[in-house]
């Protein structure tokens, strides 16, 4: 069973929408006792930052995430937003303070170079073998929607890298902690195949 | 490198797609969720979807064909059309919907742009502009006017500022649809759409006219688009053929075009 997070800022219906037609167990789960006994959780998100975590808290869901996910090493996929809250601090909304999961920054796209968001099909290019990028191609088109990008302490925890005026972390691994930068809810076959890929994920 | 994307737009009644020439004889052509469902399969980049009777009848969008196509369709969905308030916003989201149009409703209330932006992030946000060309003059200097309800009511608005003014406000992409181009296959406003790049830096998703696989080259070669609509190209009973999104897809990319490369769903 896979727990995609259904927060008010989230779009938790099109993940439940992509992973049922996988054939894929889910759920939606908005309350923190809901998360006690997940398997697999998947945090979706649109939206700022300062929105996204103001909502997880109003929701009482940071505590139930640090738990299961941070201390107890469920197996969790980050989308979007849901990628970007688990470093350490934002650019956005003035500076944000975020989850701190991950050691790094979240910084903003220098709007001189490229228009802002950057929204649309980039390219990927997986950086080494995981089951997660597994049938993945050598480059591939997902649909990126945003301003904003992860810049991590560690590169090696990069599964794939974009290009957008500079190279950046566009999906990664983490001990149990996978996210994508890109919505792989909406990008077509190969972003159902990573949906797929992290059903069997393990996190070891 | 970002591809130029390509987008279906549908203009959807009573959950079927129909099609018309300058808002007006709207024709029936297929059920909106199988239609949307087909399209995603054959490699559509994204779908917009407007429910376009929802403001005159003062309802909100048509949600359960909005459910219905987020259901089937892996690729980014826009919908328009009865799109008030936040809560309006919301609701389509929540329904599987990654973006909202706003439209007349923006004009008429341009704080929407700024409350929808907050709510859900400027991303969200689709300003869809209907832009006619008018002589120029004091109050429009560009010679461009924005259009609302339906494009038959003008504004006093210039185009090129009401852009600006949507983007300052918190719009994350700008539609901008050509009335004088709408349906008539016959090209983009390529002169208007490059204006409008050149004044705002977020995407701008260029409308009406495509009829042609040079169109939309065109479209792409001669202006910054980020995206540009087909619909009539793809399915209007109009044209003397129609064109596959496969057969479009190779041949921009013969014409090196950045495109995302065809993959059968």
């Amino acid at each position: 069973m896979i727990d995609v997070v259904d927060y008010s800022a989230g779009n938790g219906p099109s993940v439940i929408a992509a992973l049922e037609h996988l054939g894929l167990p889910c759920r939606l789960v908005g309350k923190d006792y809901e998360l006690a006994a997940s398997e697999r959780i998947i945090l979706p998100g649109v939206g700022s930052a300062a929105t996204t975590l103001e909502s997880l808290r109003d929701e009482g869901l940071v505590d139930a995430l640090n738990r299961r996910v941070g201390d107890e090493g469920v197996p969790f996929l980050g989308i979007c937003i849901g990628m970007q809250i688990l470093f350490d601090h934002s650019e956005e909304d003035a500076g944000c303070p975020c989850l701190g999961w991950l050691p790094g920054r979240v910084l903003q796209f220098a709007a001189s170079k490229r228009r802002v968001p950057q929204i649309g099909w980039n390219e990927m290019k997986p950086t080494g073998e995981h089951l997660l990028t597994r049938g993945l191609p050598e480059v591939g088109h997902y649909y990126f929607v945003n301003s904003y990008y992860v810049d991590p302490e560690d590169p090696s925890i990069a599964l794939g890298v974009t290009n957008y005026g500079i190279d950046f972390c566009s999906f990664l691994v983490s001990g149990n902690i996978a996210a994508t930068q890109f919505h792989a809810e909406k990008s077509g076959p190969l972003g159902l195949r990573i949906l797929e890929n992290f059903a069997v994920f393990e996190g070891r | 490198m970002l591809t130029k994307r390509l987008i279906a737009c549908l203009d959807v009644v009573e959950g079927n797609i129909t099609k018309a020439v300058q808002f007006q004889d709207n024709i029936h052509v297929a059920p909106a969720r199988e239609a949307t469902a087909a399209l995603y399969r054959k490699g559509i980049d994204e779908i917009i979807f407007y429910d376009i009777t929802a403001s005159n009848e003062r309802r909100p969008i048509d949600i359960e064909t909005v459910r219905a196509v987020a259901s089937n369709v892996f690729v980014p969905f826009t919908v328009g059309g009865g799109i008030r308030n936040v809560e309006d916003m919301r609701m389509a989201l929540k329904a599987g919907a990654e973006k909202v149009s706003i439209d007349s409703m923006a004009v008429r209330r341009p704080e929407i742009i700024e409350q929808g932006s907050r709510a859900f992030g400027r991303q969200c946000i689709v300003l869809s502009m209907q832009v006619k060309r008018v002589e120029k003059s004091q109050s429009i200097p560009s010679g461009f006017e924005i259009a609302i309800d339906g494009a038959r009511v003008f504004t006093g608005l210039d185009a090129l500022e009401w852009a600006r003014r949507g983007a300052g406000l918190g719009a994350g992409e700008l539609c901008v649809n050509s009335i004088d181009c709408d349906g008539g296959c016959e090209g983009y406003d390529i002169e208007l759409l490059q204006k409008i790049c050149d004044v705002v830096s977020v995407p701008v998703i260029a409308s009406g006219g495509a009829g042609s696989i040079d169109h939309v080259a065109e479209v792409f070669q001669q202006t910054d688009v980020s995206a540009g609509i087909v619909s009539s190209m793809l399915y209007s009973p109009r044209l003397p053929r129609n064109f596959p999104v496969s057969e479009i897809k190779a041949e921009l990319l013969a014409r090196g075009i950045p495109m995302r490369p065809h993959l059968e769903a």
